[in-house]
């Protein structure tokens, strides 16, 4: 085995490609959110057209969608590998385990947080996404994704779906954010407060921002 | 005090344990836990029954031989703190106490409580010391060490090497009890000859031991009776990415 | 009993200066390709034996290692908590290596062997030179040198430590030697083994018998030298520092097979122990020597005072060791310490609910340095309080674990109330009588570390311990050895189907069989506890000829009880902890019997060995350097039969004197 292959299916390979995919997915949502936000100029999507055409089609925003998808494909495939190995090294469970008094439950429940967001990615997906590429695909033309997300919103159980899914994002990042940091080595005296800081706040702030546009459309904040 | 017991009873490693209750009257609340232990067994024994295998020695907190799990914690309810230090005035009378071994593939049950961490001893064997032979070393005081270095080294190499870290994991992993020796030696000059190598060669075998990955949820700290820290894992994680990054060994 | 003619100790001729560098420059060699053909047997793993096995390794030969714990790093040297004392002269305040050796000469009240404490004392520097190397994590100065601290007997500050966990702190430096080797193949590594036998071919020790202790399987070990690094045997006394597995087996074997004795009575209790709280007590903990540089030890002016400490006030206190030996005060020698707080509770002074207690106080130490930081930060009125919490914290930093730990056991802040302390025994001078070669009177069987008696005399100096046993395993055995095996490079491959490992295997397994089928109705740990409390009353920190001579008898009798009514649960072909148990307790009660008989036999006081029928006015130990200049060696013959040989002991650089503290 090449030491780079060594590298990554080692433990602590295994974590790093977690954490650097973890992180590229963060900087995925910042982008996500920015240009979704911009609903909320409530203009009739005029904006929020705008900036989607542009993410849509251009050539380099494109080329980094493929980056992006590997990156949830690694990210998730190396959470099922590592969620198998942890399995497997504890075969016989604990008959009696009190773990609540030594870490939080969002930090043990990646694995399952991850799940709830790999089914809720599906149905997303296949809310926009998909549609969206398999229109350009065939004829070369985008979808209004705006008259889409109003028309989606207004089923209360999709919202709810949405509003579950957000929910599982702030726990799985309040744990992964931070964790990414220490799993990178980036564990300082000096500068674990303001990672902690950041991460809480990112993981409050992005999530909030997600959950109001289904909740905004829904109740015709935003129309 | 009156305690009941409900320990885990297995004859040896082929062997499937199960549960047995005890029950125990005059237990004083300034015994410890192994001495309970011992009373359990004297009356095991008056009563023709085998009394319970447990590992044990210095009783004093620093072997780290004792490996209890105690009511779903390693060596029990208290911080910083191991099963043999642990005292019965941490419980109350009447309590019901579960007590299991170490629960982790790497760690397979000898008998009873009993189990083998030879494991930890070939992780150190792959690369946990500095090459230098008997009479090689210089004079103490030639090469100064910051003092905080010092005592930063010191608080990683304080690990007993008991496996609650193991234990208390969730993924069963053994990253705090390596990344305190690896942490030790990098903090040193002494170790720095050697530092790319054996961060490498210290994963891998931790690796091959079938230990589990660390995902950083922090138990292993909170359960450690040394209360080694995380930031031992982080130095674990730059060691280990930097050498495979620099290393010659290709 | 009979006596016989002196013993040859084999110490070079020459200069004390000189004795070591000329033996080691003269003593024969094995070449590097002979060497991988030599096999050494070390059993135990502590200081001694792991730096011996690695340090063995290293230089080429094939070693095998055996421990009975579960990993080499768990041996009780690992609870060492003070320091280690050595030679350097670091802090420039007049210590040098003939001061050391002077001291330890004087602490060990004269019945040490001049020759081997220059040795260890030459030595001693390279110890911490090596450990430094090895990566041990010893306390430093901001300037980024090594720290030092005093130490019982001694006037400079010569005390290398790692805070209160230097023991550990070493023990893992020789370990990652140890492991190291064992990675690289050259040490065969055995855990959860115990040796219960050595077997002696034609004269020479050739191999062991150990049992496996998981599987319970004997097995047969050959070599063309043993070394026993297996500690010492405190816990004849059940209630000891020592862990709970410490034990004599391995010893006494070796003395049952022809190995001498050397000073069995010499057992030191250590004076800052935590008490005993009751019956069911399994083993007793230490609180470190160094807590004597800043605390304080005294006991109330007036009998029965039952006041919590701190409500004492200053002047109802009795200082008792810094009014009796104004010199060293505090400081004392660990024997000395000892005896006075006995004397203090017999007397009536003693404190908490037993009676059996001393107060150790941190207040003036908490004082003093809470002012010290207040003048290094400039602060010049501070308050009362900010001086106490100052202080405190700079008392945590410097005993943080040990008041921790005190606060664990007992359930009191040391922080606010002075500690309880008592003796209680910690280490046994005594052991396998060693030549300076450090060989045993059966020609290829060593002894190093605690397990051999050579170095410290009738009284151990703090944090020489230590030093013995890195001394004995780094620097003192690779050189000793050769003289040996050097002659040994014709023999070839040990066979273990010899008939003398047969028949010695069998014994082994027959002694198993009669453990087994005795079904009686008494466990191995109450026969322990029974021995323990004679040897504690009779054979203590005061002795009396009428109380040696009830516990030999008592010690027979219990003997025979213990062959007719032990009940050893479990099986012998599998993990038997009872069993362990067993048949460590028969060899605690033989070994009694022969403390018990060395204490009588030596009409004296010295060190750790306080004979009542032999002291001054004043209470002090007192010597008979006429009659008992000597080493005591004891021969087994036969079941309560030995014959004692004397080794003189001759003092040629140090002016003996009354050993005086004050």
């Amino acid at each position: 085995m090449s030491w780079f292959s060594q590298t990554l299916t080692s433990s602590i390979g295994k974590k790093l490609l977690m954490a650097l995919t973890g992180l590229f997915l963060i900087s995925f949502l910042v982008i996500h959110a920015t240009i979704n936000a911009m609903i909320f100029y409530n203009d009739g999507g005029e904006t929020f057209t705008h900036w989607g055409h542009f993410m849509g089609t251009n050539p380099i925003v494109r080329t980094l969608e493929i980056g992006l998808i590997a990156g949830f494909v690694l990210h998730i495939a190396d959470g099922f590998i590592l969620w198998k190995n942890n399995s497997d090294a504890r075969p016989i469970k604990y008959a009696v385990n009190n773990p609540s008094a030594n870490s939080t439950w969002y930090s043990r429940s990646m694995g399952l947080l991850g799940t709830l967001l790999l089914i809720f990615l599906v149905i997303h997906t296949a809310h926009f996404w998909i549609p969206n590429r398999s229109n350009q695909f065939a004829t070369g033309e985008e979808l209004n994704l705006y008259q889409m997300m109003l028309d989606i919103f207004q089923n209360p159980i999709v919202v709810i779906i949405y509003v579950l899914g957000c929910i599982s994002l702030f726990w799985h990042l309040l744990h992964g954010f931070k964790s990414a940091f220490q799993t990178l080595g980036l564990n300082h005296i000096k500068y674990n407060g303001a990672i902690n800081f950041l991460g809480t706040a990112f993981s409050i702030v992005i999530p909030i921002l997600f959950a109001l546009m289904p909740i905004s459309i829904y109740l015709g904040w935003v129309n | 005090m009156h305690i009941k017991l409900k320990v885990w009873r297995q004859s040896n490693s082929n062997t499937k344990g199960d549960f047995e209750n005890y029950s125990l009257d005059n237990v004083s609340p300034d015994m410890s836990f192994l001495e309970m232990f011992d009373v359990l067994n004297e009356q095991l024994i008056e009563e023709g029954k085998e009394p319970v295998a447990f590992d044990h020695d210095c009783r004093e907190g620093i072997c780290g031989m004792c490996s209890m799990y105690i009511n779903g914690r390693p060596h029990g309810p208290l911080k910083g703190v191991t099963t043999c230090q642990l005292h019965m005035r941490s419980f109350s009378d009447g309590d019901t106490i579960v007590v299991e071994p170490w629960r982790a593939q790497a760690f397979p049950v000898i008998k009873d409580l009993v189990v083998d961490r030879d494991a930890f001893d070939r992780v150190i064997s792959a690369g946990g010391f500095v090459s230098v032979n008997t009479g090689n070393a210089q004079d103490a005081n030639s090469l100064p060490i910051p003092k905080v270095a010092a005592d930063e080294a010191f608080a990683a190499a304080a690990c007993i090497a008991c496996g609650a870290c193991v234990a208390a994991c969730k993924n069963a992993s053994a990253m705090l009890f390596v990344s305190a020796k690896i942490s030790q030696l990098a903090l040193l000059p002494q170790g720095q000859a050697e530092r790319s190598i054996r961060a490498e060669k210290m994963v891998a075998q931790m690796d091959a031991e079938g230990f589990g990955n660390c995902t950083n949820t922090g138990a292993c700290s909170a359960e450690c009776p040394k209360e080694i820290g995380q930031e031992n894992i982080a130095r674990m994680n730059r060691e280990y990415i930097g050498a495979k990054l620099s290393s010659t060994a290709v | 009993m009979a006596t016989s003619s002196s013993l040859d100790a084999k110490i070079p001729q020459g200069p004390i200066e000189t004795k070591w560098s000329k033996y080691k420059s003269s003593v024969p060699l094995v070449n590097p390709a002979n060497k991988r053909n030599l096999e050494i047997i070390v059993v135990g793993t502590g200081l001694a034996g792991a730096s011996a096995a690695a340090t063995l390794a290293e230089m080429g030969y094939k070693v095998k290692a055996f421990c009975f714990q579960d990993s080499p790093r768990r041996a009780h040297s690992i609870a060492a908590q003070g320091g280690i004392n050595a030679a350097k002269n670091y802090q420039n305040d007049g210590d040098s290596v003939y001061r050391l050796f002077y001291d330890t000469i004087k602490g060990g009240d004269y019945r040490a062997r001049e020759g081997n404490v220059h040795r260890l004392a030459e030595v001693s520097g390279n110890i911490i030179d090596q450990c430094v190397a090895a990566g041990v994590p010893f306390a430093r100065e901001y300037g980024g040198l090594l720290s030092n601290r005093s130490f019982g007997g001694t006037q400079v500050q010569r005390t290398f430590y790692a805070a209160g966990q230097t023991g550990q702190q070493l023990l893992l430096g020789a370990y990652s030697g140890l492991q190291r080797q064992v990675g690289m193949g050259t040490v065969q590594m055995y855990n959860r083994h115990e040796m219960l036998d050595v077997v002696n071919i034609d004269g020479k020790c050739r191999g062991i018998i150990a049992r496996n202790l998981i599987t319970g399987e004997i097995e047969r070990h050959g070599g063309h030298a043993v070394l026993l690094c297996t500690g010492g045997y405190g816990n004849v006394f059940y209630l000891s520092t020592n862990a709970m597995g410490s034990n004599v087996t391995a010893a006494w074997k070796a003395h049952k097979r022809g190995a001498y004795f050397g000073n069995p009575c010499f057992t030191q209790i250590h004076p800052t122990c935590i008490p005993v709280s009751g019956e069911h007590q399994s083993k007793l903990t230490l609180m470190s020597e160094s807590l004597r540089n800043d605390g304080r030890i005294w006991v109330p002016k007036a009998k029965n005072d039952t006041r919590p400490g701190n409500e004492i006030p200053e002047e109802e206190r009795d200082y008792y060791l810094e009014r009796r030996y104004p010199a060293f005060g505090n400081l004392v020698p660990r024997d000395i310490a000892s005896r006075a707080a006995k004397e203090r509770c017999d007397a009536g002074y003693g404190v908490g609910s037993s009676k059996l207690a001393v107060f150790l106080d941190f207040a003036a130490a908490v004082e003093r340095y809470g002012r010290g930081e207040a003048n290094k930060n400039n602060i010049a009125n501070a308050s009362k309080e900010d001086i106490t919490t100052w202080g405190k914290a700079v008392v945590k930093e410097k005993y943080g674990n040990l008041f921790d730990m005190y606060k664990q056991i007992t359930g009191e802040d040391p922080y606010e109330v002075p500690m309880r302390i008592y003796p209680a025994v910690h280490y046994t001078m005594g052991g396998l009588w060693v030549d300076y070669n450090l060989m045993t009177t059966v020609p290829g069987l060593y002894a190093l570390g605690e397990a051999n008696f050579s170095d410290h005399g009738a009284n151990r100096l703090g944090a020489s311990a230590l030093m013995q046993g890195l001394a004995d395993g780094y620097f003192v055995i690779p050189y000793t050895i050769g003289s040996y095996l050097a002659k040994e490079i014709g023999t070839g491959k040990i066979p273990t189907d010899h008939p003398e490992f047969v028949r010695v295997e069998k014994e082994v397994k027959d002694r198993i069989d009669t453990l087994m089928s005795i079904q009686g109705k008494t466990s191995p740990e109450l026969f322990h506890r029974r021995l323990g409390k004679i040897m504690w009353d009779k054979c203590g920190m005061a002795r009396n000829q009428q109380g040696l001579k009830e516990a030999i008898i008592e010690i027979r009798e219990l003997r025979k009880e213990f062959w007719r009514d032990v009940k050893v649960m479990g099986g012998k072909d599998e993990f038997n902890p009872e069993l362990d148990k067993a048949g460590r307790v028969a060899d605690f009660i033989e070994l009694g019997e022969l403390m018990c008989i060395d204490a009588l036999t030596r009409e004296e006081s010295c060190g750790g060995h306080f004979r009542e029928e032999h002291q001054t006015e004043e209470g002090e130990a007192l010597r008979d350097d006429e009659n008992f200049m000597f080493v005591s060696a004891w021969e087994h013959k036969a079941q309560e039969e030995w014959e004692l040989h004397k080794e003189e002991l001759i003092y040629e650089n140090i002016k003996i004197a009354q050993r005086s503290y004050k």
